[in-house]
Formats: structure tokens, C-alpha cells, sequence
């Protein structure tokens, strides 16, 4: 104590001394706020207008993404953009060390790594399977949360090593971190790492590589956990302002209380990584027990999480590319998973909780209970039908996609139509793993794009059809939304394949779709059933219909 | 109380960005076709990617011996460049599609 009190005075100028090396040696982050303007040359005033071009090369090509003929050109306008903005930082952007402006290091390290990401993804994107093109959304999604972790992590680090001085347990940060850094931080660490870890079992989970699987009381323990993990957040950025004699009598010359001035400890040190470790948790848990079948809602809702952990790091950097791009994103994805949840006629919450089942499912249960028994088919039936019918409608879904049977399908169209046979597809919105999968899938196989009905014209013509051949489909076609009300998707626009004359369905098995229900569908009397993988059951279907 | 006004007015310019930027964003994808939302979702997949422009600058700014920040840096630069590229590429191939059935009709 004694030798702490005689150090005192020695200790105190050297933090003097240090702080005010770290003013001046302090990295420029007011971009923003530019007041001491006359510090920027040239370069810096340009990279301002190029991360201007990008803003608004963003909010334009969601503009164009967002109607059919311009959307292609809205992907390329945003992709010029974001060459401009990344190009623009690494040419341009300047950083002060120790007074003197000074551009980025490591220049040739940026590039190779560059060269890597343009190069996997590149090759990547363009190999990928159309049928798998979800799944690798998915993983471009984590990668960018990924991205957005390690930046925080690597930021925090940085604050700890050119820290002020230590005292005892105590690190002071000096006052460039203020409290959006800490707090831009630590959120991008969350978010970032629950997008990330979410994204990567959501995309196991379309690969088929990780089952659905949920335990008892998986709800509250996600519920728990958020919880925690939010508190844990609150505490760390939780500041306590310094007075000048506060710690062991210093006066520290920047803890005037005004300024953000901020103590860690290695118990925040620990929190860090421990908010790091919750937030993987989370987003393994948070995805686990949803349903493959519902993950185009759930990729679409981490989609916007990543949004939100890009506009932390522009928070961070006050960067303002980065800010309008991610938050841009955040709101507009999350727009969009209320949309795709609408379109399935269900809530978001209903499908993070996936309620689906439970109590609707037993309501549902009693009225499918006076069921007959459901009639199958045989393949040369199923052939002879089809062969002498004068139209023939194709109602794709998700078992099609799973079985990549598109080129199949549009081998048998073919076919029907050299005998005569007038063929088209009934295209339901949300038919398949993703809505308006199908047309990119049927599309994929050459088919004709006039041939490609929207619900509401096939629903026309249903009438004057003689077979509707359903692929894997199941919700999509279910009267129960029409007609009862009790059922969970009551209310969902379906494609009324009963006003058919014959309806042939193909499935692997009796059970039921995604919404975990009945199908009145299958007992009807004017339904047979042609069990069996779409692919393997056209490829039959062709063979017997040319023989026909 | 002091402290939260002093919040607002000091970062009144961000405050202002982030809640037009999400008027905007709610605003501009509004009456997306559902045919749509599969490409939109990948391309804002792809915009999200911007994030890579914060990894260089931490990769930029990295001591060149703390290696540490450069290896995590280094990995943080590839993965965004991977959600960029890969992100426009792979919307770029859904809307390949789109746009060979518009051309027919």
C-alpha cells in the first residue's frame, strides 16, 4: 500500500503521457462527423461519394429486384456498387497513426484474400444445383455473419491492446470508444454469431445432413437462453462513468465523466466470449427444431439478422455504405419473411415455435377421421389415363424439387403432348422449398414459360382438364383450406385440383406435408394415388406411355 | 435522463439514417411478386455482404505483428468476399432464368 502510494505520483504521469499520445495517435473515426475537415485530403472526400454510389446503388437494386423485368439488371446495378464501395475502401480509405494519415495495411494480404472469397464463391455459385440453390444462400448468409463476428471480435481485441493504462484488473479505454462502439460491437457479435451459426444448420438441414430435432421443453430453454444472453448484453454495455478519484485516487485526465470513458475487467473480458458462446448456442437451437420444409422463412429471417450485423459494423466504423446496406437489408428482409410467411398463410411467430400439429392438428384430426381407404394406381393405368386424356394439368411441389425430377417431368410433357395431349403446370406461389421455386426449377428444364399457370388461371381450368397429376405437392392442394375452418391452414389460397376429372397423385408415402395435416385430397373417390420417388415414377410413366 | 438526450442529439445524423433506411428498405421491396422472393431474398443476401468493406479496414488496420487480428482478419475478408460474390452470382443464376421465360412470350 505504501509503495502504491509513492508510485502514485510516477504512475500518474506516465498515464498522462499515454493519453495523450492516444489523442494524438487516436484512429481518425469521425468520417461521419467530419468537422476536422481540413485533415482529409482529396482521397478520403472521394471514398465519401463512392460509399454515397453504393447507398444508392443498394436501395436501387432492391428497388429493380423487386419487379420481374428489371430484377436481373437490379442484382448487376448493386453488384457495380459494391465493387465501387470495396474497391473504394481499399485505395482510399486512410487511418492516422500516430498523427500522420496513413493508408491501409496489409494491402497485398486483402488482396489474396479477396482473390480466395472471389474465387470460391465464383466457382461455388456457379456449380451449385439450382435444386440447391436455398441451401447455398444459406451458407453465403453465415459467411456473412461470420465476417460480421470476427470483425467484432478482432475490434475488441484491438481495444484492448491499445488501451490506456492497466490498473490492477482495470483496463481503461480511452474515449474514442464510445458507447455505439461498444454497443455496435458487442450487437454485432451477437447477431453476427446467431446468423452464422443458425445459417449453418439451416443449410445442414436442406443438404439433409442435420434431422429436425426438438426435446421437451426445447421452447423454454431458447426462451431461457435469450433471455440470458440479452442481460449479458445489458451488463456489458452497461458503462459506469469514472470520476477522477475514483480508482485508487488517479485522476485520470479523460474520465471527466462526460466523455465515455470505460473500464473492463477481465470479468468483461469473459463476458465477451461468453456472450460469443451464447449467441452460437442460440442460433444452433433457434433453427434446430424448425422444420426443413419451413427454412426459406427462416434463411430469409437470419438474411435480415446479417442485415442488422452489417449495420453494426457501419455503426462501428461510422461507415456509411455499411449502415444504409444493413439496414436496408435488416428491414427489407425482414419485410420479406413476413410476406413469405403470409403467402403460407401463417404467422412468423407460428413458424419459429412451429405450432403446427399440437392442438390445430387434433381439431383437424376428428374431421379426417370418417376417411375411406385411399386408392392406388398402377403405373400402366396411371399411363393409359394420361394417354387418352385431351389435357393434362401438373401440379409441381416439393417432393419434385427433392427428387430433382424436373428434366423427367418435362421429358414425359413432351411425350404427352407428340400423342396429342394438351399440357401445362399449375404453379401454386408457394409450391416447393422456396416461393417461386417451381418456376426457376421448371424453368431449369427448358419448359415453356407460357405453359406455367398462376393459380388463378389454372384454377380456371381445372374445370376443363381431364387429369391433374400432382408431383409431390400436398398443402398446396388441400381442400381443408377451403372448406374447414378448423384447420390450421384455413384460409390459404389452394389450387382446387377436385374440379378435375380424375386427379393421379404421386407421393412417397401417406405422409403428411410440412403442415403436419390430413389431406381430404386422397380419399376422394375421383383421387388414386401413385406412391413412389417423382423421378423414378416418371421416368416409369414415360417408358409406359410411349409403349402405350 | 441528461444522458439519453445527449445520446440523441449527439448521434442525431446516424439516428436519422437508420430510421429512413428502414422506411426505405419496407418501402422499396413492398409489392414484390411472390415468383420474386426467392431472387430478393438472395440478392439482399448479397448486399448484406457489404459487411467485407469492415473486414478490410480491420484487416487494414491490423499491427503487421499481431497475428492474431491478421489471421482472423484474413478469414473475416474471405467469407464476406464469398457472401458477395457468391451472393450475386447465385442471383444472378436464378434471374438468368426468369428472364429467359420473359423473352418468350
Amino acid at each position: 500500500m505504501k509503495v502504491w502510494f509513492i508510485n502514485k505520483g510516477v504512475l500518474n504521469v506516465k498515464i498522462k503521457a499515454q493519453y495523450l499520445y492516444r489523442v494524438a495517435g487516436k484512429r481518425s473515426k469521425s468520417l461521419f462527423r467530419a468537422r476536422d475537415e481540413k485533415l482529409y485530403n482529396m482521397g478520403i472526400h472521394i471514398l465519401t461519394i463512392c460509399y454515397l454510389i453504393a447507398s444508392v446503388t443498394f436501395i436501387l437494386g432492391l428497388k429493380m429486384l423487386s419487379h420481374p423485368d428489371t430484377a436481373r439488371r437490379g442484382n448487376l446495378v448493386a453488384a457495380a456498387g459494391m465493387a465501387i464501395g470495396i474497391f473504394g475502401t481499399i485505395f482510399l480509405f486512410e487511418h492516422e497513426v500516430a498523427g500522420t494519415k496513413e493508408h491501409l495495411n496489409n494491402i497485398v494480404l486483402i488482396f489474396v484474400a479477396l482473390t480466395i472469397g472471389t474465387v470460391l464463391g465464383f466457382i461455388s455459385a456457379k456449380k451449385i444445383q439450382m435444386t440447391a440453390m436455398p441451401e447455398m444462400v444459406s451458407l453465403f448468409n453465415g459467411m456473412g455473419g461470420a465476417c460480421a463476428m470476427l470483425i467484432s471480435l478482432i475490434e475488441f481485441n484491438h481495444y484492448l491492446h491499445t488501451a490506456m493504462p492497466k490498473v490492477g484488473d482495470l483496463i481503461f479505454l480511452t474515449e474514442e470508444l464510445t458507447t455505439v462502439s461498444i454497443i455496435a460491437i458487442v450487437a454485432g457479435l451477437m447477431i453476427g454469431s446467431i446468423s452464422f451459426a443458425g445459417s449453418i444448420v439451416a443449410w445442414g438441414k436442406l443438404r439433409g445432413v442435420i434431422k429436425d430435432t426438438s426435446f421437451k421443453g426445447q421452447r423454454n430453454l431458447n426462451m431461457f437462453l435469450l433471455l440470458i444472453l440479452i442481460s449479458a448484453v445489458a451488463v456489458f454495455i452497461i458503462k459506469t462513468p469514472i470520476t477522477s478519484d475514483e480508482v485508487g485516487g488517479f485522476s485520470l485526465p479523460f474520465a471527466d465523466g462526460s466523455k465515455s470513458s470505460w473500464a473492463v475487467s477481465s470479468f468483461h473480458t469473459n463476458l465477451f466470449y461468453g456472450i460469443l458462446a451464447l449467441s452460437l448456442l442460440y442460433g444452433v437451437l433457434f433453427v434446430l427444431p424448425i422444420g426443413g420444409a419451413d427454412m426459406p422463412v427462416v434463411i430469409s429471417l437470419l438474411n435480415s439478422f446479417t442485415g442488422v450485423a452489417a449495420a453494426c459494423a457501419g455503426f462501428m466504423y461510422d461507415n456509411q455504405a455499411m449502415l444504409t446496406g444493413g439496414i436496408l437489408v435488416g428491414a427489407a428482409g425482414t419485410l420479406l419473411t413476413i410476406l413469405m410467411c403470409k403467402a403460407m398463410n401463417r404467422s412468423l411467430l407460428n413458424v419459429i415455435i412451429g405450432s403446427w400439429g399440437g392442438g390445430a392438428g387434433a381439431a383437424s384430426g376428428a374431421t379426417v377421421s370418417d376417411h375411406g381407404a385411399v386408392k392406388e394406381i398402377s403405373l400402366s393405368d396411371a399411363a393409359m389415363v394420361m394417354n387418352f386424356a385431351n389435357k393434362v394439368l401438373i401440379v409441381p411441389g416439393y417432393g419434385l424439387a427433392v427428387a430433382q425430377a424436373q428434366h423427367t417431368c418435362h421429358e414425359l410433357e413432351k411425350i404427352l403432348e407428340e400423342k396429342g395431349v394438351e399440357v401445362k403446370y399449375a404453379i401454386h406461389p408457394v409450391a416447393g422449398r422456396m416461393p417461386g421455386h417451381m418456376n426457376v426449377l421448371l424453368a431449369e428444364a427448358d419448359v415453356n414459360y407460357e405453359k406455367l399457370l398462376e393459380m388463378e388461371q389454372a384454377n380456371d381450368e381445372f374445370k376443363t382438364c381431364d387429369v391433374v397429376l400432382i408431383l409431390g405437392a400436398n398443402d398446396v392442394v388441400n381442400p381443408a383450406a377451403k372448406k374447414d375452418p378448423a384447420s390450421p391452414i384455413y384460409g390459404m389460397p389452394i389450387l382446387e385440383v377436385e374440379l378435375a376429372k380424375t386427379v393421379i397423385v404421386n407421393k412417397r408415402s401417406m405422409k403428411p406435408g410440412y403442415a403436419g395435416i390430413e389431406n381430404d385430397l386422397f380419399f376422394q373417390p375421383k383421387t388414386s394415388m401413385l406412391f413412389g420417388d417423382a423421378k423414378k415414377v416418371l421416368q416409369d410413366l414415360c417408358t409406359e406411355i410411349k409403349t402405350v | 435522463m441528461q444522458s439519453v438526450l445527449d445520446f440523441f442529439s449527439n448521434h442525431i445524423e446516424i439516428i436519422y439514417i437508420v430510421i429512413l433506411s428502414i422506411f426505405l428498405g419496407i418501402e422499396v421491396i413492398g409489392r414484390v411478386p411472390s415468383v420474386l422472393h426467392t431472387p430478393l431474398m438472395s440478392g439482399a443476401n448479397a448486399i448484406h455482404g457489404v459487411v467485407v468493406i469492415g473486414a478490410i479496414i480491420v484487416m487494414g488496420q491490423a499491427q503487421t505483428d499481431n497475428y492474431t487480428a491478421l489471421v482472423l482478419g484474413f478469414f473475416a475478408v474471405v467469407l464476406g468476399t464469398l457472401n458477395v460474390v457468391g451472393g450475386f452470382v447465385v442471383t444472378d443464376r436464378m434471374l438468368e432464368m426468369f428472364k429467359k421465360k420473359k423473352t418468350r412470350p
